[in-house]
C-alpha cells in the first residue's frame, strides 16, 4: 500500500509544488489589487494606504510585536484546521474549540490558585488542550460512529460552545458588572516578550508565540515522521485504500479531530495566560474561521501555516493602523478574496499544469 | 391574561420564523441541486443591506424588497461561480462569502452612513388592514404583513416546485446522481446554478424581512440566522414543508427564550436547542435525515 501511496504522490508532485507557491501568490496579489480598487473607490490612494500599512506593521518593533501577537492564535487555529484537512476532515469548529479551551485554561488558573507556578502553568496549558480536544472529539466520534458529516456538527458545536461558555460566564463564574471571570493566579500568567526584549515595549506578544511555533514543529513531526501521522494522511488521501491497507479509519478520524481540537484549545493559553489573564465572552472575533484561511493559504503545511498566519496577522493589525483612513473591514474583504481565489485557483491551476504536462509528454 | 400571553407568543413565533423559513427553503433548493450552501448567513446579511440601501435612496420599501432579492441573488451567484464553474470546495466558498458579506457590509456602513453600528432609519412596508381579518389575533399578524404572506406562498410553491414539477425533478436528479442526469440530457451546471440562484433570492428576501422589521441595518444583523436556517433544513430533511416546520419549532424556542428574559432563567440552554436537535437528527437518533447523494460533490464532466 505504501507503493500505491507513493505513486499517487509522485503523480501529483509537480502539480502540488507549483500550486504550493503560485496559487497563494496569485491569491494574495488578487486580493491586494481588489483591495486597491476598494481604497480608490472611497477616494484614497492605494499606494499611500498600503505604504502606511507596511510601515506600521513591519516598519518598527512595536508594530512587529503587534503582528506577532495577532499571528499567534492564528498559528494555533491554522494548524488545527490543517491537521484535520490532512486526515480528509474539515474542522469548522475551531471557534467553539477555542472558547471551551480558553474557558478551561481560566478555570484551572483561578480555581487552583494555591498551586505553584511550575505546576500550574503546564496544568493550565493541558486544560486548554483538553477542553479543545473534547470539543473536537465529539464530531470525530459522531463521524466515526454514525457517519454524520463533521462540517455540520462542528458548526453546531460552535454555537453550543458559545452558549455554554456564555452561561458559565454569566451565571456561574463571573465578576459582577463584567462579562469576564476572575483573574487567574499570578503564577499562572506567562510573560510578554517585552520583559526579555524591551524593543517590543507595549506589544502584547507573549511567550505563547513559542508554544505556537513549537506546536508547528510538533505537527510536522507527527504528520510526517510517525506511523500515526502516516495513517492520518493515508486516511485523508484515500480512505478506502487506507481501510484496505489495514488502517482503522474510524480511530484515525477520531484522533485527528481530537488533536485538531486540542490545537485550537491552545488559543486560550495565548489569550488567557499571556494577554487578558481572565476569560472573557466573545473574545475570539472569528480567529477560528480565520484559521481556515490560514490553513488554505499555507497549503496545510506547518511552515506554510506559520507564514500565512504572519501575513494575516500583519493584515489584521495593519487594518487597525489604517483604520482612520480606510475602514479596517477592508481586511475581512481581502481575506475572503484570498480564500475564494485559493480554492478556485487550486482547481484551475492544477488542471492547467496537468494539461501542459500532457502536451509536453506528447 | 394568559390567553394574551399565548397569542403574543404565537405571533412572535411566526414573525421570528420568517427569515429562518425563507433561508432554509433557499438552502433546500441549493442542496437538492447538490450545492452545500453555508453562505446563507452572508446572503441574509447582504439582502438586508441592499434592502436598506435601496429603500434609503428611493424612499420606496418595495424597491428595497426587490433590491434585497437581487442582492441575495448576486451573493449566491458568487457562490455558484466559485463552486459550480470552478468546482471549488463548497463549504470553504460559503464561509469565505460569509466573511466577505460581513466585511463588505461593515465597510460600506462606515463609508455610506458614517457609523460602525447602524444605518439611518428607513421606511418600512405598509401594514395591510384587511377588514374583518384585522380584528382576529394571530390571523391579523399573518395578513397584515406582505412578507409573511409571501413566505406562506413560498412554502407551498416550493413544495410543489420541488416535488411536482419537471424543474424539481431535474434539480433533484442533479443533486442525487449528476452523471445519470447528464446522460438524460439535463444540464447539470445550469440546474445547479438555478438551485443556488433560488437560494439567493429567497434568503435575500429573508434579509429584507430583517431590515424591514427593524427599519434599519445594524452591523452583523443576521447574527447566526443563516446557520439556524441550515439546521432547520437538515431537521426538515431537505424538504420545504419540513424546513418550515423546523423553523417554526426553532422560532418558538427563541420566542420562549425572549419571554423568559429578565427572569433569571439561563436562556443559553434554550439557545442550544436548534443546534442540539440538528446533531441528534443527523446522528439518526430520532429518524434518519439523509442529504442528497451528490450534495457537496463538485461535478466533473470529463472523468479521466
Amino acid at each position: 500500500m505504501n507503493d500505491i501511496l507513493r505513486q499517487l504522490d509522485r503523480g501529483q508532485l509537480v502539480q502540488k509544488l507549483s500550486g504550493a507557491i503560485a496559487v497563494p501568490v496569485i491569491a494574495v496579489a488578487t486580493a491586494l489589487l481588489a483591495g486597491a480598487a476598494f481604497i480608490a473607490a472611497i477616494g484614497q490612494s492605494p499606494v499611500v494606504v498600503y505604504g502606511i500599512l507596511l510601515r506600521g506593521t513591519f516598519g518598527n518593533f512595536y508594530g512587529l510585536g503587534q503582528v506577532l501577537f495577532k499571528a499567534t492564535p492564528l498559528i494555533f487555529t491554522g494548524l488545527s484546521v490543517a491537521l484535520a484537512f490532512k486526515a480528509g476532515l474539515f474542522n469548522i469548529g475551531a471557534e467553539g474549540q477555542l472558547y471551551i479551551g480558553a474557558f478551561a485554561v481560566a478555570w484551572v488558573g483561578f480555581t487552583f490558585s494555591g498551586v505553584p507556578g511550575f505546576l500550574l502553568v503546564p496544568l493550565c496549558i493541558l486544560a486548554g488542550a483538553l477542553g479543545g480536544a473534547l470539543w473536537g472529539f465529539i464530531p470525530g466520534y459522531l463521524k466515526a460512529r454514525f457517519g454524520t458529516h463533521e462540517v455540520i456538527n462542528t458548526i453546531m458545536l460552535n454555537f453550543i460552545a458559545m452558549a455554554l461558555t456564555g452561561y458559565l460566564v454569566t451565571y456561574v463564574y463571573f465578576v459582577p458588572e463584567t462579562v469576564h471571570t476572575q483573574r487567574i493566579a499570578a503564577q499562572a500568567q506567562i510573560p510578554r516578550l517585552e520583559e526579555f526584549w524591551p524593543v517590543f515595549r507595549g506589544s502584547p506578544v507573549n511567550l505563547s508565540l513559542f508554544l505556537a511555533l513549537g506546536a508547528a514543529v510538533a505537527v510536522y513531526l507527527f504528520l510526517w515522521k510517525t506511523k500515526f501521522g502516516f495513517e492520518l494522511r493515508a486516511t485523508g488521501s484515500n480512505p478506502s485504500a487506507a481501510e484496505y491497507g489495514g488502517i482503522s479509519v474510524g480511530s484515525a478520524v477520531i484522533t485527528a479531530m481530537t488533536l485538531s481540537g486540542a490545537l485550537s484549545g491552545l488559543v486560550g493559553v495565548d489569550f488567557v495566560m499571556g494577554y487578558k489573564h481572565y476569560y472573557e465572552g466573545g473574545f475570539s472575533s472569528g480567529i477560528g474561521f480565520m484559521g481556515i484561511a490560514v490553513a488554505l493559504l499555507g497549503r496545510n503545511h506547518p511552515l506554510g501555516v506559520v507564514l500565512a498566519a504572519l501575513l494575516f496577522g500583519a493584515l489584521s493589525y495593519g487594518g487597525l493602523v489604517v483604520n482612520a483612513i480606510v475602514p479596517k473591514e477592508l481586511v475581512d474583504i481581502l481575506q475572503a478574496i484570498v480564500i475564494l481565489v485559493v480554492i478556485a485557483g487550486t482547481n484551475v491551476f492544477g488542471k492547467l499544469v496537468l494539461s501542459l504536462k500532457k502536451k509536453s509528454l506528447g | 391574561m394568559d390567553w394574551m400571553i399565548a397569542l403574543t407568543f404565537i405571533s412572535q413565533t411566526i414573525r421570528i420564523s420568517v427569515p429562518y423559513t425563507l433561508a432554509a427553503i433557499g438552502g433546500t433548493f441549493s442542496e437538492r441541486g447538490g450545492v452545500v450552501n453555508i453562505a446563507l448567513e452572508g446572503i441574509l446579511l447582504n439582502g438586508a443591506f441592499t434592502c436598506v440601501l435601496a429603500t434609503y435612496y428611493t424612499g420606496n420599501p418595495w424597491v428595497g424588497v426587490l433590491a434585497a432579492m437581487l442582492g441575495g441573488l448576486a451573493t449566491a451567484l458568487i457562490h455558484a461561480v466559485v463552486t459550480v464553474t470552478f468546482k471549488a470546495e463548497q463549504i470553504v466558498s460559503g464561509l469565505a462569502i460569509n466573511i466577505l458579506a460581513m466585511g463588505a457590509t461593515r465597510f460600506l456602513l462606515k463609508v455610506i452612513f458614517g457609523s460602525s453600528s447602524n444605518s439611518d432609519r428607513i421606511v418600512g412596508l405598509p401594514e395591510w388592514k384587511i377588514p374583518l381579518l384585522k380584528d382576529i389575533p394571530v390571523i391579523e399578524t399573518i395578513f397584515s404583513s406582505p412578507l409573511i404572506l409571501a413566505t406562506l406562498v413560498v412554502i407551498v410553491a416550493s413544495q410543489f416546485l420541488l416535488f411536482k414539477s419537471v424543474f424539481g425533478l431535474r434539480l433533484r436528479s442533479v443533486g442525487e446522481h449528476p452523471e445519470a442526469a447528464e446522460s438524460l440530457g439535463v444540464n447539470v451546471s445550469g440546474m445547479r446554478y438555478a438551485g443556488v440562484a433560488l437560494s439567493g433570492v429567497l434568503a435575500g428576501l429573508g434579509g429584507a424581512w430583517l431590515a424591514m422589521d427593524q427599519h434599519s441595518f445594524t452591523d452583523g444583523m443576521s447574527s447566526g440566522r443563516g446557520y439556524i436556517a441550515l439546521a432547520a433544513m437538515i431537521v426538515g430533511k431537505w424538504n420545504p414543508l419540513g424546513a418550515a416546520g423546523a423553523c417554526l419549532m426553532f422560532g418558538a424556542a427563541e420566542s420562549l427564550q425572549m419571554q423568559l428574559q429578565g427572569r433569571n432563567v439561563p436562556t443559553q440552554f434554550i439557545q442550544m436547542i436548534p443546534y442540539l436537535a440538528t446533531i441528534v437528527v443527523l446522528a439518526g437518533l430520532i429518524g434518519r435525515s439523509i442529504p442528497p447523494a451528490a450534495d457537496g460533490v463538485p461535478y466533473e464532466k470529463e472523468k479521466p
